[in-house]
């Protein structure tokens, strides 16, 4: 699958009926998110996934919440000094306090994984929701875009565009993640939609009169919300993998920017003497994306009625 | 059958054409955002007009379209396809080779580092999927489920950082201070890097971690796919004729279940040359991936634009092939 997120991690097929089945037991007792969020409170693994998250929201948004330093104050002499006293986390090669880049690193992550995120879900949400309420031609057109986008596999795509572009910062590369991301949801969303037009409660409201936008907005997209979210929870953890992976490959953020990525790839050759370069930020960011993929699926396990 | 085929044939021109539409949509965005690629190649210098205009000219850079931004540049695009049509994907911005030959000298070496990664992605994960998908809710079931998660979530350069530096440099200098140890094992297997001595062993490990994150989706894939087929009616009818559970799971849930790892095997050749880009990096290994990562750093666009041309051609090829294999596979797909 050359989409990025990796949605094998997915039962989709049970997932979508899910959703229109969530919506027929709906009939006045406990809603299907409402239920969801009782189960997701007695998961661990959800708390536990949503605290780290928590955490590394925190230091993106207040990192003077937890540092005082500025990363950018360096002395070369303390070049890869191990940790100490005041400095958890040691020296990177250039003497800087690595703590401070830790938290310093979490911004720029996380502002492109929420960039890139509501951006896929507006573009592909929409995409999706009308190919699959109007069908015909314009489910013809949507869905080859879709084939076009998937068959240029996202590494590769990202590659290029970067480079043409030349500017590598928060913004272009949220762009390329975007243009290359939002098939996967916009595919999603239209099997939802397509499970759920038909359904008698949709063509109640038709029979009442509904308008078409009506319909979309008030009747389909509350119940076709459900397997969207679940990728979009996914697809945040897959964004932050993206960005340190470009990052890496020299298309992504440079120096002095911090960022978990650059902070990988600069002391990747020092593991064996310095290991605490290396093991703090890939700790970091290896955490947060698996707190991203396990909200998800618990989401998924929660908003399927069938797991109850 | 047929006409399944050719219906899937024509489909595919589009979506060829479509492709390298956004690819080259992508390239030209990319130029008129930020100007003249040729740029790049004087870095702080400011290079003369003539000598600008006489290099963008070689470089098929000089568009006037290329200057207004938004603008699809049909024209252009007319002209590459013309260019891919007769195997010519430009030169390079810096050392003025031909692209075609770039990629044919690194090509091999991708080749076998993705034959590496494919046949342990296929095996392990098709083998874990099934041991898993035997006994859900088992030992085997949450090992395989916990391992694959883990994977998943661990971006593939970290990984490969780390088994490079703990499994080859560490471990591997460890074997190699041994005199009496095979050379094949400690400086072939465990190579930190490409060494041509040893084409394909030192390609193993690469290989290895190439292939790591589609073994991941292999086996998850695989695992559901059979969790649903053990509970199928045609299962529990063979078991009631008495058949042998060898017989079983060999012949009527294995089988069955394949068919959608089989899709998603073809599809995965796509990530794997993705991947290629990162593993060949870490590894040193000099294939197409290697290639482009370094264009990519050194701004030299039509090297870059030339290999994920050919890769994202190949991707389309292999999933063409799928396609057809799916329908001699599932007769359902064939009379849709």
């Amino acid at each position: 699958m050359s989409d990025l997120i990796p949605s094998a991690t997915s039962d989709e097929p049970a997932l979508q009926s899910s959703s229109s089945e969530g919506a027929g037991a709906t009939g006045g007792t406990a809603s299907l998110w409402s239920d969801a969020r009782k189960q997701l409170i007695r998961n661990p693994i959800f708390v536990i996934s949503s605290l780290y998250i928590l955490v590394v929201s925190s230091m993106a948004l207040f990192p003077g919440l937890w540092t005082d330093q500025d990363p950018r104050n360096c002395i070369i002499s303390q070049s890869r000094k191990p940790p100490q006293d005041g400095h958890p986390f040691g020296f990177n090669i250039l003497g800087c306090d690595y703590y401070s880049h830790a938290i310093y690193g979490a911004q720029p992550s996380l502002s492109i994984a929420i960039g890139a995120t509501v951006g896929i879900v507006l573009i592909g949400g929409t995409l999706g929701l009308l190919a699959g309420f109007y069908g015909g031609w314009v489910d013809t057109i949507i869905s080859r875009v879709v084939d076009i986008f998937l068959s240029l596999p996202f590494l590769l795509g990202a590659l290029v565009f970067l480079t043409v572009v030349k500017v590598q910062n928060i913004l272009t590369i949220t762009m390329v993640l975007v243009i290359l991301g939002w098939t996967t949801i916009a595919r999603v969303m239209r099997g939802a939609v397509l499970s759920a037009k038909n359904l008698d409660y949709v063509l109640a409201a038709r029979s009442l009169g509904a308008g078409n936008l009506r319909i979309m907005l008030r009747h389909i997209l509350p119940n076709a919300i459900a397997p969207v979210t679940v990728l979009a929870t996914i697809a945040l953890g897959s964004f932050v993998a993206a960005e340190a992976t470009l990052t890496f490959l020299g298309v992504g953020l440079q120096p002095p920017e911090e960022s978990w990525g650059i902070m990988i790839t600069d002391h990747q050759v020092y593991f064996l003497e310095a290991p605490w370069l290396l093991i703090f930020p890939t700790t970091l960011l290896i955490g947060t994306v698996l707190s991203f993929i396990l909200m998800g699926d618990a989401l998924r396990d929660a908003l399927d009625p069938k797991m109850r | 059958m047929g006409r399944y085929v050719i219906r899937r044939v024509l489909q595919f021109i589009p979506t060829v054409l479509g492709t390298m539409f956004l690819l080259h949509y992508l390239t030209s965005l990319g130029i008129q955002l930020t100007g003249n690629p040729v740029r790049a190649l004087f870095g702080d210098r400011t290079p003369t007009p003539a000598m600008m205009a006489a290099l963008s000219e070689r470089l098929n850079l000089n568009d006037p379209c290329l200057t207004q931004t938004g603008n699809p540049c049909i024209g252009l695009f007319g002209e590459r396809l013309v260019n891919i049509a007769q195997w010519d994907f430009g030169i390079s911005l810096t050392g003025q080779r031909e692209v075609t030959d770039i990629i044919g000298a690194a090509l091999p070496y991708t080749i076998r580092i993705a034959l590496i990664g494919f046949v342990f992605e296929a095996f392990v994960g098709i083998l874990a999927g099934v041991l898993a998908g035997l006994r859900s809710g088992g030992f085997l079931d949450y090992f395989v489920k916990i391992s694959t998660t883990l994977i998943i979530a661990v971006p593939i350069f970290v990984l490969g950082i780390v088994i490079r530096e703990f499994v080859a440099v560490k471990f591997g200098n460890q074997l190699r201070a041994d005199p009496n140890f095979p050379e094949i094992i400690s400086r072939g297997f465990l190579a930190a890097g490409y060494k041509p001595d040893y084409p394909w062993a030192s390609l193993f490990i690469p290989g290895l971690v190439l292939g790591a994150t589609s073994l991941a989706v292999t086996a998850r894939l695989t695992r559901t796919s059979m969790v649903e087929n053990v509970r199928a009616d045609y299962v529990r009818t063979a078991r009631a004729k008495g058949l042998m559970p060898r017989r079983i799971t060999g012949v009527h849930t294995l089988r069955n279940s394949l068919i959608p790892v089989v899709t998603s095997l073809g599809v995965d050749l796509g990530v794997l040359m993705g991947g290629a880009v990162v593993t060949e990096t870490i590894f040193n290994v000099p294939g197409i991936g290697r290639v482009a990562a370094q264009s990519a750093r050194t701004g030299d666009a039509s090297v870059v634009i030339g290999i994920v041309t050919l890769a994202a051609l190949i991707f389309l090829v292999a999933n063409l092939l799928v396609d057809i294999l799916y329908a001699v596979l599932d007769p359902r797909i064939r009379y849709e």
